[in-house]
């Protein structure tokens, strides 16, 4: 036991006795739940949106740029290919926001219990879907 | 106290005090921490107000883009947003690369790579920005 990392596993038992503490099965073994596709899909959808911020420097940096390179990106965001990165940009947006809501409630110490827990991870699933669904709704009728 | 000969053996002095105070595995603390808190706070009202502001973009011309950003309310809360927007994006993928990426050097590159691209296209969105609305 010559690091931290080993040394965090080292834990006292109940009769003061310094025990290795058991490892956690890792993510294969457990059912999946609402709770953990919505914690893993925090994850993924904030790396996608990160992903997503490329279209959005191109957009900007077009705009500064000329009629040309503004054209090209109005062009390629129109494309079926570029419609489908938007779509999935505002649905991982909209995921991640949802669940970013719920992170700042945990923060301030609310929504750990279980029937809380399960509930809102339900409802980060249904409102992400729901408000994706809206804004392109709304956006295709101003287009 | 306690019966420690059939337990781990221990050989580390340092107090739990000492593993606890600046650690978590950014080995910074709670400072990181408190930063992507206070942006995706900042981020619930900007994101949507982008939001709301790109589909009544939907396919404007780029006179129209600029014409949005010359008004100063617009301009400042895109810069606003851009700067919570990269700040959370750096934290955020850093925070993915020190819980996955256990390999030092590989570690150590990404994060170096995540800090330099989130910087640079943090720069280019604000300077475009500033570029079309002042």
């Amino acid at each position: 036991m010559k690091d931290v990392r080993d040394a965090l596993y080292v834990a006292r038992n109940t009769d003061g006795k310094l025990v290795r503490r058991p490892m956690s099965p890792h993510l294969q073994i457990w059912r999946w739940t609402p709770a953990m596709a919505v914690s893993i899909m925090h994850r993924v959808t904030g790396v996608g949106l990160a992903l997503g911020t490329l279209l959005m420097t191109w957009w900007l940096v077009a705009a500064a740029t000329s009629d040309r390179a503004f054209a090209n990106v109005q062009w390629f965001l129109g494309s079926v290919i570029g419609m489908f990165m938007l779509f999935c940009w505002t649905l991982s947006l909209m995921l991640h926001f949802f669940s970013g809501l719920r992170h700042i409630a945990w923060d301030a110490g609310w929504g750990f219990e279980n029937r809380a827990y399960r509930g809102t991870s339900w409802f980060v699933i249904g409102a992400g879907i729901v408000s994706t669904l809206v804004i392109w709704i709304v956006g295709l009728i101003v287009w | 106290m306690s019966d420690t000969r059939n337990g781990p053996r221990v050989d580390m002095l340092r107090s739990p005090l000492g593993r606890v105070r600046g650690l978590g595995s950014a080995h910074r603390g709670a400072v990181t921490w408190w930063g992507h808190m206070l942006t995706s706070i900042a981020l619930v009202p900007l994101s949507l107000w982008f939001v709301a502001s790109m589909i009544r973009l939907a396919g404007a011309s780029r006179e129209d883009v600029a014409l949005w950003l010359t008004h100063p309310l617009p301009l400042a809360l895109m810069l606003l947003l851009l700067v919570a927007t990269f700040h959370h994006m750096k934290h955020g993928l850093e925070t993915v690369v020190e819980d996955y990426v256990h390999q030092p050097i590989g570690k150590f590159t990404l994060l170096l790579v995540i800090k330099g691209v989130s910087i640079l296209l943090g720069l280019l969105c604000i300077i475009s920005v500033l570029r079309l609305g002042l």
